[in-house]
């Protein structure tokens, strides 16, 4: 709601010593988000003043453009000839004229120029050349009885204060002069004066048209205001334009006009109908099956048969409270019109304007809540102003009202009290719910509270209690703390998810908090086959990019962008990123709509548990993506590239952070190299892969070649957390070191024979570590040697060079049981 | 050695006779001065101090003299032997040191090399905020609680007191899944956790929720459609507006350094009632930039206050549909923006550099915020 301060100033005494940013200040303690106050007029410098068109010679110059030179009276010696492009004025218009010499907004400064073959001494305003409106469609004709020669800015009340308010959705009533107005009144403790205080029978000479309310919840009150023999033609009035142009809207005809003042002032949404247009009665109804309407906007529109309708006998003629229709809209020629003002309850409209997308300044009034005592009374405003500035007359009025439930509300009278943690005293209490226009009455240590018609939103005590303590302000509120009990701290997984992230961090990885939205074309690029599971996604209805629906069901995609990124930006020789986040994982098998719940107590636990079985799962995965140098070359000598074995190290570093023993296995999977990948289990449950991506991957999403990867199920991972460790006792007796060199056949994993090693070995061994893998001529083809140091000490003894050899020999003879090992000499 | 003899006189035994005592030691003081360097003293050491040395043969005579003459023999090689030990010592210092300067010297490095051999990672501060977030609270006695980020319409909106028509629904701006009718949203505040705690917990409830949320909004400098916020909840008796400025006042002192307060604006949010809007007092010019033009702060644009979020007191509705007692228990609510936090408390000027990934953003930031 844009508020014009002058027109605030004519209903609230606000000290004349009050700046515009002081006033804003007072209206934002009181709880109104005033987001700027804009100055217009400010930065009008020199001589502009009004003029009066004596003459205009029209042509047409050679580019093609139609041009006036006009003679124009600025009450000096001689009139001006000033050259305008603009032609929506005519002889004997008065108009603002900016002689040279003068400034206008933004720096423009006016001095006499040859243009189009005259001596242009001035120029004609548009409402946009000075400062006050947006539109630049044609120069701003003024009222006929504005003194020709006088400074425009001070004759026309160019010079005002706007203040913009960002109005919540409570407080509908602020979304009118009427409205901020009582605020401010209250705000600074003087007199209100109600512009909704009108006459209500302004000329009523006999009923208007019919008027059927069939439906309570589609509209519950209806004014029909009918006038005749308006002039079509009657100008708006410089002040109206101008106060309709700093609101924010565009000043279009005088009835329009009408009605859209007279809504900002009291926040009643007004309708004038042609009434040569209309055919009978009037019906306020909800839609049929099928019916259509073509609005103000020409857009036709299929209604819904929740859709509110005001009707006569030819059918729907607008969308109540929303939008006219397009059939009875007043033109230049309407002569005899019919003014709607009616209270259409709040849903009604806010459903209807969320089914449509349609947003207007009257369905943001009434999904707000309108003040129902509105209608007879803005509808007598407007009537008055179309009398009196169009030449009408008022020829009838129908009026229905169904009235509404009596909204009262009880409370302790020390209720505000105990929200905020300080005592009032009942008095401030009474006294502060009075300034907000509630009816107060005592009952002991209770108060019964009827609300004020504009506020629908007051309705419960709390409402009751924020309008005490914001209106005292928030300032006095005290500052305690509460005594919170003792906490038990991070859960494991809170602890052990920090963990992980500082031990990728430490390994070298940067981590990324990707969008979880992606294509489907990603799927392709990643090589998934057709029946992945990972190509089962949730699709968003509404999403940013129609390129990117789906929600994703691997971190992958936006990991390997965002390593692309950084890749194609030069960030470094080498990059590794690792994310850790939510995957969506749909139920393959469809999951059973989530029940609509009511909130008036808590839904059983079987309630609950069919909302939350209507969940997708959501487990936390952890992907890591890395290419280039994995260690920099350096003045030390040459770098490494990132490889296979750093994707599939960092599970196994993840993994020990947790506590859990990963096997690793070979495996084909996507999008990885099928010869470079490793599957991930714990306790025999797979949880990723890791290892290096597949060539075609690599190219199809222009990664470097080598590109490696890891994904595991975190949340899984988490699941076979280790509990507390538990160290074996450290022996202090001597170690027994044996290196055994075994070949195998190529296809024999390193992981097997170390199991064998370890098994073989039994419990005497106190560590096995591969030093060597070597293949080449002395093994021969389809064979390798992996060399192992073992070390082998005892609790209790220092060992003897025969038990140690001993070990040794049953753990090589179990790799030759196992995995057809060769103990090599 | 000499067979023990108890009428033996030790002077007539000639290595322990006083002059020769004293020429093995004289040798020996000699050998050591001249010894240049830690080489020759170790073969000094071996001749004149070791086993076979002089002194040492010297030594094992005594055994073998008769009990009145051992110890003044004894007391004679032990001075002459403790000279010896003590002179091998300081030469042995000596040399050390004349070695040390020599070679260490030699041994001198270029300590300005680097050795990023083994470039260290980093966290998202994002992440690592939020973390920081959560253990002030956690040090008050509250909990971390979670919940998922694809949501039941139910939990997102109707137990927040938003209803299927209420008009903030519309505010938020929301990623339906699937379909609008489907009852499935990308959650559009962390504030269906709260829900989810108030569901399953008994008050006293003191919980801290951060999570990923998400409006659709297209990516802007300062907006996201994709963001991170902290929401704190406490249910408790005797729950007051006063606890929730104490507590945001606790919050902003923890997070921008002591004497930092938070100031309230009333709003509106239909989960809470009274509602407001916390200010942050500005932690660089502590409201010092407010009507000086000459000292502008670009932090909070010389306002003196940071807009810092929402909050109030929960709407008892809230709690009945948790199965609350609201006559019993009252509550506070309040949430902040992460990425605006990381923005003005890190001078981060585009959402761009917080979303993308690269990581000349992320790295100077390291493990912690």
């Amino acid at each position: 709601m844009r508020v014009p301060l002058s027109w605030l100033r004519e209903f609230v005494e606000i000290p004349d010593t009050e700046s515009a940013r002081d006033v804003a200040d007072a209206l934002i303690r009181a709880g109104l988000e005033v987001e700027t106050v804009e100055t217009v007029g400010v930065d009008i410098e020199g001589p502009v003043v009004v003029g009066q068109v004596l003459d205009i010679d029209e042509f047409e110059a050679s580019n093609g453009k139609t041009i006036r030179y006009c003679q124009v009276e600025v009450g000096e010696a001689q009139p001006r000839g000033i050259v305008c492009g603009a032609t929506n004025f005519a002889v004997g218009d008065k108009v603002v004229v900016s002689l040279p010499g003068a400034v206008l907004p933004g720096g423009f400064a006016i001095a006499a120029r040859k243009t189009y073959g005259h001596v242009s001494d001035g120029m004609i305003c548009s409402v946009r050349e000075l400062g006050v409106g947006d539109d630049h469609t044609g120069i701003l004709v003024i009222d006929a009885d504005a003194p020709v020669g006088a400074p425009a800015v001070e004759a026309l009340g160019l010079r005002d204060d706007v203040l913009d308010i960002a109005v919540t959705p409570d407080r509908g009533y602020a979304l009118s002069i009427r409205g901020v107005g009582r605020e401010a009144a209250t705000a600074y403790n003087v007199e209100f004066r109600d512009p909704a205080d009108v006459t209500l029978d302004v000329g009523v000479a006999s009923p208007s048209r019919p008027v059927a309310l069939p439906d309570p919840t589609a509209c519950d009150r209806f004014v029909l205001r009918g006038i005749e023999g308006f002039d079509p033609k009657a100008a708006t009035p410089l002040r109206m334009r101008l106060r309709l142009m700093l609101a924010g809207m565009r000043p279009v005809s005088l009835a329009v006009d009408i009605t859209n003042y007279v809504m900002l002032e009291l926040g009643q949404p007004l309708h004038a109908f042609d009434a040569g247009k209309l055919a009978g009665g009037i019906v306020v109804r909800r839609a049929t099956m099928g019916e259509q309407l073509e609005t103000l906007d020409h857009v036709v529109r299929d209604l819904d048969t929740d859709d509110v309708l005001i009707t006569d006998e030819s059918g729907p003629i607008s969308l109540a409270g929303t939008m006219g229709g397009l059939t009875t809209e007043i033109d230049e020629h309407s002569k005899d019109l019919l003014l709607e003002a009616a209270h259409f309850p709040a849903v009604g409209i806010a459903r209807m304007s969320r089914r449509h997308g349609l947003s207007s300044e009257a369905s943001r009034r009434f999904e707000r809540g309108v003040d129902p005592e509105l209608p007879p009374r803005a509808a007598a405003r407007a009537v008055a102003l179309l009398v009196a500035l169009g030449g009408g007359r008022a020829v009838g009025t129908t009026h229905v009202d169904l009235g509404r439930a009596p909204v009262s509300i009880t409370i302790a009278a020390n209720h505000p009290d105990k929200v905020a943690g300080l005592e009032y005293g009942r008095d401030v209490v009474v006294r502060r719910l009075a300034d907000v226009g509630c009816e107060v009455s005592a009952d002991g240590d209770r108060l019964r509270v009827v609300p004020p018609s504009w506020r629908p939103d007051l309705t419960d005590p709390n409402d009751l209690a924020e309008e005490v303590i914001r209106l005292e302000g928030y300032d006095r509120v005290p500052v305690a703390l509460p005594r919170a009990p003792i906490g038990r701290g991070l859960t494991e997984s809170q602890r052990l998810r920090r963990q992980v992230g500082r031990t990728l961090a430490d390994a070298g990885y940067v981590e990324v908090i990707a969008y979880p939205f992606i294509s489907s074309s990603v799927f392709d690029a990643l090589a998934l086959p057709a029946d992945d599971v990972r190509r089962h996604a949730l699709r968003l209805a509404n999403p940013l990019s129609d390129e990117e629906p789906f929600l994703r069901t691997t971190l992958l995609p936006g990991l390997l962008a965002a390593l692309r990124r950084n890749l194609s930006r030069g960030v470094a020789n080498g990059v590794a990123l690792f994310e850790t986040g939510s995957v969506y994982l749909p139920d393959p098998g469809g999951a059973p709509k989530p029940p609509r719940l009511g909130v008036d107590r808590r839904p059983t636990d079987a309630e609950l548990a069919g909302v939350f079985e209507a969940l997708p799962r959501e487990p936390m995965y952890l992907a890591a993506a890395l290419a280039g140098e994995r260690m920099p070359r350096g003045w030390w000598g040459s770098g490494r590239p990132a490889t296979w074995s750093d994707a599939i190290q960092l599970v196994r570093d993840v993994a020990a952070v947790l506590r859990c023993d990963v096997e690793v296995a070979a495996a084909e999977y996507a999008p990885w190299h099928p010869g470079r990948c490793a599957a991930i289990s714990v306790d025999g449950v797979l949880v990723g892969h890791a290892g290096e991506l597949h060539p075609r991957v690599c190219a199809a999403l222009e990664l470097p070649a080598r590109t490696c990867a890891a994904e595991v199920d975190l949340s899984e991972l988490l699941g076979h957390a280790g509990g507390p460790v538990q160290p074996s006792p450290v022996s202090t007796f001597p170690v027994a070191t044996q290196d055994v060199a075994l070949v195998v056949a190529d296809d024999v994993p390193a992981a097997a024979v170390e199991a064998a090693l370890r098994d073989g070995a039994g419990e005497l061994l106190e560590s096995v570590r591969l030093f060597d893998v070597y293949a080449g001529d002395q093994i021969g083809a389809g064979r390798r040697s992996l060399a192992y140091a073992l070390r082998f000490r005892a609790h209790d003894r220092t060992l003897t060079a025969e038990e140690a050899t001993a070990a040794r020999d049953a753990a090589v003879a179990e790799a030759v049981r196992r995995v057809d090992a060769v103990l090599r000499s | 050695m000499s067979a023990p003899n108890r009428d033996y006189d030790p002077v007539e035994v000639t290595p322990l006779h006083p002059d020769e005592v004293e020429r093995f030691r004289d040798e020996a003081l000699a050998a050591i001065a001249a010894a240049s360097d830690l080489d020759s003293l170790r073969e000094v050491r071996l001749a004149h101090a070791g086993d076979r040395s002089p002194l040492a043969l010297a030594n094992r005579e005594i055994g073998a003299l008769p009990p009145q003459a051992k110890a003044e023999a004894g007391r004679r090689v032990g001075q002459a032997r403790g000279a010896v030990t003590k002179a091998l010592a300081e030469r042995e210092t000596r040399l050390l040191e004349a070695r040390d300067a020599r070679i260490l010297v030699e041994e001198t490095v270029d300590v300005t090399l680097p050795w990023d051999r083994a470039p260290v990672g980093a966290r998202h501060p994002l992440t690592t905020l939020q973390e920081r977030i959560a253990d002030v609270f956690v040090a008050m006695g509250y909990e971390v609680a979670e919940g998922p980020e694809v949501e039941a319409e139910w939990l997102n909106f109707d137990a927040l007191n938003l209803g299927p028509d209420h008009p903030a629904r519309t505010m938020q701006d929301t990623f339906w899944v699937e379909s609008p009718d489907s009852g499935l949203v990308m959650r559009t505040h962390t504030s269906p956790v709260q829900i989810r705690t108030m569901l399953t917990r008994k008050p006293p409830i003191y919980v801290v929720c951060p999570g990923r949320t998400f409006r659709t909004d297209e990516l802007d400098a300062t907006h996201s459609p994709v963001f991170h916020q902290v929401e704190g909840l406490v249910v408790d008796e005797g729950i007051t507006m006063a606890h929730l400025k104490g507590t945001l006042d606790a919050f902003a002192t923890a997070m921008f350094g002591e004497g930092i307060t938070t100031r309230l604006r009333p709003s509106y949010f239909p989960f809470t009632e009274p509602s407001a809007e916390p200010d942050l007092q500005c932690f660089v010019c502590r409201g010092a930039s407010v009507g000086d033009p000459e000292n502008p702060c670009r932090t909070c644009n010389s306002e003196g206050w940071i807009e810092w979020g929402g909050c109030g007191m929960v709407n008892p509705r809230v709690l009945v549909a948790c199965g609350i007692d609201p006559g019993r228990y009252s509550g506070f609510a309040f949430g902040i923006g992460i990425e605006r936090t990381l923005m003005f408390r890190h001078d981060v000027r585009d959402m761009h550099d917080i979303v993308e990934g690269d990581i000349r953003f992320t790295l100077p930031f390291g493990t912690e915020v």
